[in-house]
């Protein structure tokens, strides 16, 4: 039987994790520009859900508006590259990101022009028509934007690490892992043991086993992830 | 990718946050709830018992970790162990023990067991206790629901929460309960216990055993030896109790043995019936040889 508690979930409902990876921030202070982007793309993974959902809630953005807003956030931060400017003794980079996020859409909004960007300006490929059906889901939540924008990050992270785990399992051949952690630990629909073993024509003590060394390597993947986190 | 719902962020965070995964409720109390939960590096199931609430006081986080500590340091086969103790991502405060499959000592009473059976049981309840007492630790909460059997016959003494540890100068008011707090559960608290008294010794833990004894045998037909033993335990005022769970034990240890105890003062006829009990098999070799002796003299003078 799986506990549901939200209020005496171990972790809690509030989980609190590191801040954000590392390495990506050091290395957006790179001179190289091939160096530069591909720290600026992982943060950019990272953080622009969390920013859009942000944008919309905190500021009551349209969601054309928070598009651009969004788009316009990062591409500004990457011409600027304003993240090399962030200081770890001061606050935390989510801190530090979201304060930027808050100047900035301030400063748009007194020029009290809807931003138009196009021409020499970036645009990302980011699929906002999921983060909008996302946001809906969270209609009734009762967390502060900053409660938000954390959580939203976190499971912007852990999706990542989602991914990057099945992805392992593939390289690896064990799919079988991944399969019984997606249906058991991912999946909305609870399933027993049993009926996973029955599904897979495995035995419920392999479920079992296969089960406990898959969270094991995703607790792995996710750790690594934060782990050079400050 | 697919999109995380809240429950399912909520679990993988479970199973990031800590070691342990949970699993369901065991129980619920008034500091903490008691998981049974999966420990991923050892691979083997514990119970954890984690503080009710984020918003903690530093009194009640002290006091939970103190639990933590006393059980840890109470290192006996008849004290559930504690493996691991520390915060969880959010802050409240956990520690994870043994997980005991079996039953309480009121459900074991109730499936039936032989009064023997219900008594070793007891003096190993009493052994543990003792333990307790000659580390400091008063219990302050003991009957049937806190005491487990296991799935081999072993007897875990359960729930320290209120347990109080005397000479201990990291001891919070709170722990202590200083203001007079009655803690415990009434039919099996000391009277001085129930009176809210803040200087409780050993002999407050004999009167619950005592307590304890008297329910486990409420569906048998006991001796006056046994029933001395209980009514002794229990005595109103603590010097006319036994002095230590330890000599509580000692007189279960005479009464399995059929010797007698302390507790009660036989006459000649229940002395010389308990030695005949005692030595049954004797007895009945005599018998047997006086039978064959006037069998004989009855043959030979025929």
């Amino acid at each position: 039987m799986k506990f549901r508690d939200p209020d005496t979930d171990i972790g809690g409902p509030l989980h609190k994790f590191p801040v954000t990876n590392h390495s990506a921030i050091v290395a957006a202070r790179s001179d190289d520009e091939i160096v530069r982007r591909r720290a600026f793309d992982t943060i950019l993974n990272s953080y622009w859900k969390p920013v859009y959902k942000y944008v919309r809630l905190k500021w009551q953005a349209g969601n054309e508006d928070a598009k651009d807003l969004t788009q316009g956030f990062f591409a500004n931060a990457f011409e600027k590259n304003h993240f090399a400017s962030y200081d770890a003794a001061k606050a935390s980079f989510q801190t530090f990101l979201r304060t930027c996020l808050d100047g900035f859409v301030a400063n748009e909004r007194k020029a009290g022009q809807r931003l138009k960007r196009g021409g020499d300006m970036d645009h990302y490929q980011l699929d906002f028509a999921g983060a909008e059906d996302e946001l809906a889901a969270h209609a009734s939540s009762t967390l502060s934007p900053e409660e938000f924008f954390h959580r939203e990050w976190v499971r912007s992270m852990f999706t990542i690490a989602v991914e990057a785990f099945r992805g392992r399992c593939v390289e690896s051949g064990r799919l079988v892992h991944f399969q019984l952690f997606e249906r058991y630990d991912l999946n909305d629909d609870d399933v027993s043991y049993v009926t996973l073993a029955k599904e897979f024509g495995l035995d419920v003590t392999t479920v079992n086993n296969y089960l406990a060394a898959a969270r094991r390597d995703f607790r792995r993947i996710v750790l690594e992830k934060f782990g050079d986190a400050q | 990718m697919k999109w995380l719902s809240d429950d399912k962020l909520d679990h993988l965070l479970d199973i990031v946050g800590t070691r342990y995964v949970c699993v369901e409720e065991l129980g619920r109390g008034g500091m903490g709830t008691v998981y049974l939960a999966e420990d991923r590096e050892l691979d083997r199931l514990v119970a954890i018992k984690v503080l009710n609430t984020l918003d903690v006081t530093d009194d009640l986080r002290q006091r939970m970790m103190r639990e933590a500590q006393v059980i840890a340091r109470l290192e006996h086969p008849g004290i559930v162990p504690v493996h691991d103790a520390g915060t969880l991502p959010d802050g409240r405060i956990f520690y994870a023990m043994k997980y005991v499959r079996g039953s309480r000592l009121d459900e074991y009473a109730a499936q039936g067991a032989p009064l023997r059976d219900r008594l070793r049981k007891f003096q190993a309840v009493c052994d543990a206790v003792a333990f307790a007492h000659a580390h400091g630790v008063i219990h302050r909460d003991l009957k049937p629901q806190n005491i487990m059997i296991g799935p081999y016959s072993e007897v875990l003494v359960m729930d320290w929460g209120v347990a109080k540890i005397r000479d201990d100068p990291h001891q919070t008011a709170v722990f202590n309960t200083s203001d007079g707090t009655v803690i415990g559960t009434r039919n099996y608290m000391s009277p001085e216990q129930a009176r809210g008294e803040v200087d409780i010794d050993e002999r407050a833990d004999v009167y619950s055993l005592g307590a304890v004894l008297k329910d486990l045998l409420t569906d048998q037909k006991v001796s006056k030896p046994v029933k001395a033993i209980y009514l002794k335990a229990m005595a109103q005022t603590p010097a006319d109790r036994y002095a230590s769970a330890s000599e509580l034990s000692t007189d279960i240890g005479r009464l399995l043995d059929a010797e007698p105890v302390s507790a009660y003062r036989e006459n000649a006829l229940e002395k010389a019936g308990r030695w005949v009990g005692k030595n049954r098999f004797l007895v009945l070799l005599v018998l047997a040889y006086l039978l064959m002796r006037i069998f004989l003299i009855f043959t030979s003078r025929r």
